[in-house]
């Protein structure tokens, strides 16, 4: 577990509450990020993700609660916060008619670097996310994942503590998404602390060493990916027979507790004894000569987590 | 990590980031000089419309300081309705700025807060600086002349170009409310029509019925066209009674006071304003 060093966190919200109108994007949200670290907020459409970015990047005031990034309160001290955090938002912020490197250039310079400071930078962010060759070509020509390496690159000229990257890879083609995972892992390698956000439990898994899953505007659950699907408990039971079984197998299953029946000849129940399960369940089978084709003891995977923590919440809230 | 001895921080600074703002939204132009011939056409056409089609009919009713060539009489007028229609830009700019996360940056970063709005309004004066330029250059061509002096003509030009300025202001406010790129062009639209066309800048307000005419001869776009023509013409382009330096006067405080309500209400809007 990555909480027990007993360093600050270096980002950290408590309970904080933001609505627009009626609608509570945030409703509580309480999170704190370890210096080094990525930590990844899963979460739906609507759930508040964008939204607890943007109070911890100092775009949005919170109604109550506090954020702080470093030490330093967001709303006391925005100033501070924005010095110490970088924001890759969800749509690539790059300037079109500006070059890649004068985008990237111009970023440094608005962080406070001097001119020959901001050109060395950039080059050396440019050169990283392998925009060199294109980095003089107008932003206007770069495909969809050069835009988002763009703005990523720009995010990090001026080698903020803490990153933000909001859904850094969605609507991007498979091979972008690789490239910037691959990025990603490089910046944690060299120290940043990253805060993302992502709908891809895949990439929730991959990356993160702690996933808070979002909904409703609150963190419903936390830890390591292995945690959550511990929380979730019990390990279930797969089992798929052949369609002359299907009869006799429901015969069998009626015995079983909590079975459910998916399509084509699945069987799934809660195995919260394992083995033994599995054992009773082979012997049963067994006896009314049903050859499973699978039979299987299978771990919940963080979709059945994401699922289950998030099930019976507000389909589509308006405000992310 | 940043914090280290090369991060300035000094009184300067929103100078240097208003700069920095400035100079992206201007490289624009110098990579698409297109942008700025388009923006240009529409003024031109003006100019050649108004002077051509309908100058011989509106020209009997212009005052005598205009020396009979109605393009005269029309030339301070049209540079205020470009200088109008040029602030819109700011508006147009924002939003667009606004929906493509390029704010959301700007706000995130350490830099003055001011800047952003700064460097886009001086851009767009630039800009509209560019455009009159451009225009002017037409209009001397096609027979335009000035009837006091070199002196009298520049003012006129500077005086527009501060209308434009404060106006710019007012546009910003209005895109960060409206925050949609196309409602924001209908917004502008809506905004500046009635207050170029019911004003002094193409007939005399005289003309107008008398219904129209308080609105017409007091509003600001009226006043500033006065005080152009008042400076390019002279006197005897103004109502009995009005003097040049008062007509001066007047518009500067128009200039002022549209400043000093409309820069805090874009800033508060910028303030608040948020990729949606």
């Amino acid at each position: 577990m990555t909480g027990d060093s007993g360093s600050d966190p270096i980002v950290r919200a408590d309970d904080v509450h933001l609505s627009f109108g009626d609608v509570h994007a945030l409703d509580g949200a309480t999170l704190a990020i370890e210096g080094g670290t990525v930590y990844a907020l899963l979460g739906s459409n609507g759930a508040g993700k964008t939204t607890l970015i943007n109070v911890l990047s100092t775009l949005l005031v919170p109604d109550s609660g506090h954020a702080s990034v470093g030490g330093d309160d967001v709303v006391a001290n925005p100033k501070a916060v924005r010095r110490r955090v970088g924001l890759a938002g969800q749509f690539a912020a790059v300037d079109d008619y500006l070059t890649g490197r004068e985008n990237v250039e111009m970023v440094g310079r608005l962080y406070g670097l001097p001119r020959s400071q901001a050109r060395r930078k950039a080059a050396q962010v440019l050169e990283r996310f392998g925009l060199s060759d294109a980095a003089d070509r107008r932003a206007g020509e770069y495909s969809g994942g050069m835009r988002r390496r763009l703005d990523l690159a720009a995010s990090l000229v001026g080698e903020p503590e803490v990153l933000f990257l909001d859904e850094p890879t969605t609507g991007i083609d498979p091979g972008s998404r690789l490239d910037i995972w691959r990025l990603v892992r490089e910046l944690v390698a060299g120290g940043t602390t990253l805060l993302l956000t992502t709908q891809y439990l895949e990439e929730a898994d991959e990356l993160a060493d702690r996933i808070g899953v979002i909904d409703g505007g609150r963190i419903v659950a936390e830890g390591t990916a292995d945690e959550l699907k511990d929380a979730l408990g019990a390990n279930r039971l797969h089992v798929r027979v052949r369609q002359q079984d299907l009869d006799a197998t429901r015969r069998v299953a009626a015995t079983f507790s909590g079975g459910v029946e998916r399509d084509g000849g699945d069987f799934e129940f809660p195995a919260a004894d394992g083995t033994a399960q599995l054992i009773a369940m082979v012997r049963a089978l067994d006896a009314q000569h049903i050859e499973p084709v699978t039979i299987a003891l299978e771990r919940p995977t963080l979709d059945d987590v994401f699922l289950r923590l998030t099930a019976g919440s507000a389909i589509g809230q308006a405000a992310t | 990590m940043s914090g280290d001895a090369t991060t300035v921080t000094r009184p300067g600074r929103l100078l240097v980031d208003a700069w920095i703002i400035t100079r992206r939204n201007l490289l624009r132009y110098t990579r698409l000089p297109q942008l700025l011939v388009f923006a240009t056409i529409q003024p031109v056409m003006f100019l050649l419309l108004f002077t051509y089609v309908f100058g011989g009919a509106i020209g009997k009713d212009i005052p005598a300081a205009a020396g009979g060539e109605y393009l005269n009489f029309l030339l301070p007028g049209l540079l205020v309705q470009i200088s109008a229609f040029g602030a819109g830009q700011t508006a147009i700019g924002l939003t667009d700025d606004l929906s493509k996360g390029v704010l959301d940056r700007f706000r995130a970063l350490p830099m003055a807060r001011s800047a952003v709005l700064a460097g886009r309004t001086f851009a767009d004066l630039i800009r509209s600086a560019a455009v009159t330029a451009l225009m002017l250059a037409v209009a001397f061509a096609i027979g335009f002349r000035y009837q006091t002096s070199l002196f009298g003509f520049l003012a006129g030009v500077a005086l527009v170009l501060t209308f434009s300025y404060s106006l710019s202001w007012v546009m910003a406010a209005l895109g960060l409310k409206v925050a949609n790129p196309e409602a924001t062009q209908t917004a502008v639209f809506l905004l500046v029509f009635p207050f170029v066309f019911a004003s002094a800048v193409f007939v005399p307000v005289a003309t107008m019925p008398s219904w129209l005419q308080p609105f017409a001869e007091h509003q600001p776009v009226t006043v500033m066209v006065e005080a152009a023509r008042g400076l390019m013409l002279g006197e005897g382009a103004l109502s009995p009674g009005q003097t040049v330096a008062g007509q001066v006067g007047v518009a500067l405080l128009w200039c002022a006071g549209i400043f000093a309500v409309a820069a805090p209400l874009a800033v508060r809007a910028y303030r608040r304003s948020l990729r949606s």
